[in-house]
């Protein structure tokens, strides 16, 4: 089996494991670091994709790297939106849970009061 | 099976187990610093795949900017640690879970096995109008040259990005400043580090920008390295965020894509496309082009890194 | 000549691989925290200016090797410090951690 192949094969089983983290655990920093795993085994997919691209003597596709850059970009913008919105909720309710109906504390001194 | 069949063979069970840590790890802490060691493997495997400029990015951006957000998060967080236990799945709906994400995994292997020897693709043409650009590696010529459009739209994602978290902050920091003040007396040792690292790592970040056109690297990886010593200069407490209403900074978060976007309009113009560049002129226009980005990259991370506003905003 | 560059080579490469290992052991088994960051630092140095010395005379040219060079001064560097702040964490807060 070629070192890219087995890259692959990783990426698959890391997508699996990401998803189970995303939907076994209850906590919202678990879950995001768990959609981070699904979008690096996603993005070893698409590197052996440009391994087997290989051609006019580069050693890979230029393409699909270019595009798994831009994608370990878009998923850090992501991640610091959700880490942001996580720390907010925990700011506000005191918990850090998606649970519908866990209860909110009341808002600190009225002072975040919008 | 030779010596290096058999690293891959083990940095490979080495990636998986770390990333199985990363889920399964006890507590939050211990599985963000899991992550972390998780993308610096992971930009080995990226090497093992031929991919330089992927594993610059990914050991830079994957593992290095995204780790000091996650841990600052889960630092934040410690109080909301407990979870309570009707939270957590119940035995058999865990069971069916993990059978449909192994139902994932081997569907996305059986795809990887059975893909062709030779797969299609776009590395003749990128080899045959490289000479076109004036650049020599092919990757930053697929970013800013023949894909430059998902590259623009890629920076307005991240300003994008930071316009979301900064509307995250209550009403009454709004255009205040994020992370912490400037401290009068500074942590000594990490003020000392900061103060030592910061002009090698601009240096190494301009360094790894400029080498960019013709081996691995560019705008991404050194932008990234820029911002990582901006983030360590105000980790240190030597210098504070600037306020989220400033104009400069308002300017730098849109100089990137803004500038990208005029030079594809005047290409609409002057070179007869959108997004083409006039022939001869591309190289230094691309470099113009990539200046920017920099800049850009390098002050937007540190923003996504900071978070909302938590100070008041001063007059 | 070239034969006796390559034995240094694996000498030096070698013997910096076995301070790693040593350091990872120390890492694992030593019972608190200051003992372990001693066992990191001390020995990750060490096996890491060894392996950079193993492969000075296989650098391409002048500059590479000084970035070898630079590398491991970079990560002296940034060792001594995280060690430093990991220390007084633990001093200030007790060894439990």
């Amino acid at each position: 089996m070629s070192s890219a192949t087995l890259a692959g094969l990783v990426g698959a089983a890391l997508v699996g494991l990401g998803l189970y983290g995303v939907i076994a655990d209850p906590q919202p920093l678990r879950k995001i670091l768990a959609f981070n795993l699904i979008g690096s085994g996603v993005f070893l997919v698409f590197g052996i994709v440009a391994r087997k691209g290989a051609a006019a003597g580069l050693s890979a596709d230029p393409v699909p790297q270019a595009m798994v850059i831009t994608g370990i970009v878009v998923a850090f913008a992501a991640s610091a939106l959700a880490v942001a919105l996580t720390l907010r909720l925990f700011e506000e309710t005191g918990r850090a849970t998606l649970r519908p109906d866990a209860g909110t504390k009341p808002p600190d001194d009225g002072a975040d009061a919008e | 099976m030779s010596v290096l069949q058999a690293l891959d063979v083990g940095l490979a069970f080495l990636v998986f187990a770390v990333a199985a840590w990363t889920v399964f790890a006890p507590g939050p802490f211990a599985a963000t610093v899991g992550y972390v060691v998780y993308g610096l493997l992971l930009s080995l495997v990226w090497i093992r795949l031929f991919a330089v400029d992927v594993a610059l990015t990914e050991a830079a951006i994957g593992s290095g900017v995204t780790g000091v957000l996650l841990i600052g998060a889960a630092a934040r967080l410690r109080g909301a640690e407990t979870t309570p236990a009707e939270e957590a799945l119940t035995g058999l709906t865990r069971l069916f879970a993990a059978g449909l994400c192994l139902l994932v995994a081997a569907a996305l292997a059986a795809v990887v096995l059975l893909l062709p020897d030779q797969g299609p693709t776009l590395a003749p043409q990128s080899m045959e109008r490289l000479p076109e650009t004036g650049l020599g590696n092919p990757v930053t010529a697929v970013l800013i040259a023949f894909r430059s459009f998902d590259t623009m739209l890629e920076k307005v994602v991240l300003v994008l990005g930071v316009v979301g978290v900064w509307s995250l902050a209550a009403d009454r920091y709004w255009g205040g400043a994020p992370g912490e003040a400037r401290a009068e007396r500074p942590e000594p040792t990490l003020a000392f580090f900061a103060q030592v690292l910061a002009p090698i790592g601009i240096l190494v970040g301009v360094h790894v920008f400029w080498v960019g056109a013709d081996e691995p690297g560019g705008a991404f990886q050194g932008g990234a390295i820029l911002a990582a010593m901006w983030m360590i200069v105000m980790m240190a407490r030597l210098t504070e965020a600037p306020q989220a209403s400033a104009f400069w900074l308002r300017l730098a978060l849109i100089a990137g894509p803004a500038v990208f976007l005029a030079a594809g309009v005047a290409g609409a113009v002057v070179a007869g496309g959108f997004f083409a560049y006039p022939p001869g002129l591309a190289k230094p226009l691309i470099l113009f082009i990539e200046t920017f980005m920099t800049f850009t990259i390098a002050v937007t991370l540190p923003m996504l890194v900071a978070g909302p506003p938590r100070r008041e905003p001063r007059r | 000549m070239s034969l006796a560059l390559d034995l240094f080579s694996i000498a030096a490469i070698s013997a910096g691989v076995f301070f790693f290992l040593a350091g990872t052991v120390g890492l694992l088994r030593f019972p608190d925290a200051l003992s372990r960051l001693h066992a990191l630092t001390k020995a990750d140095n060490l096996g890491l200016g060894l392996i950079v010395l193993g492969l000075l005379p296989r650098a391409e040219s002048l500059l590479a090797a000084l970035m070898l060079v630079a590398i491991w001064a970079l990560v002296q560097l940034a060792g001594a410090t995280a060690a430093q702040l990991i220390g007084r964490a633990v001093r200030r807060k007790g060894p439990a951690i």
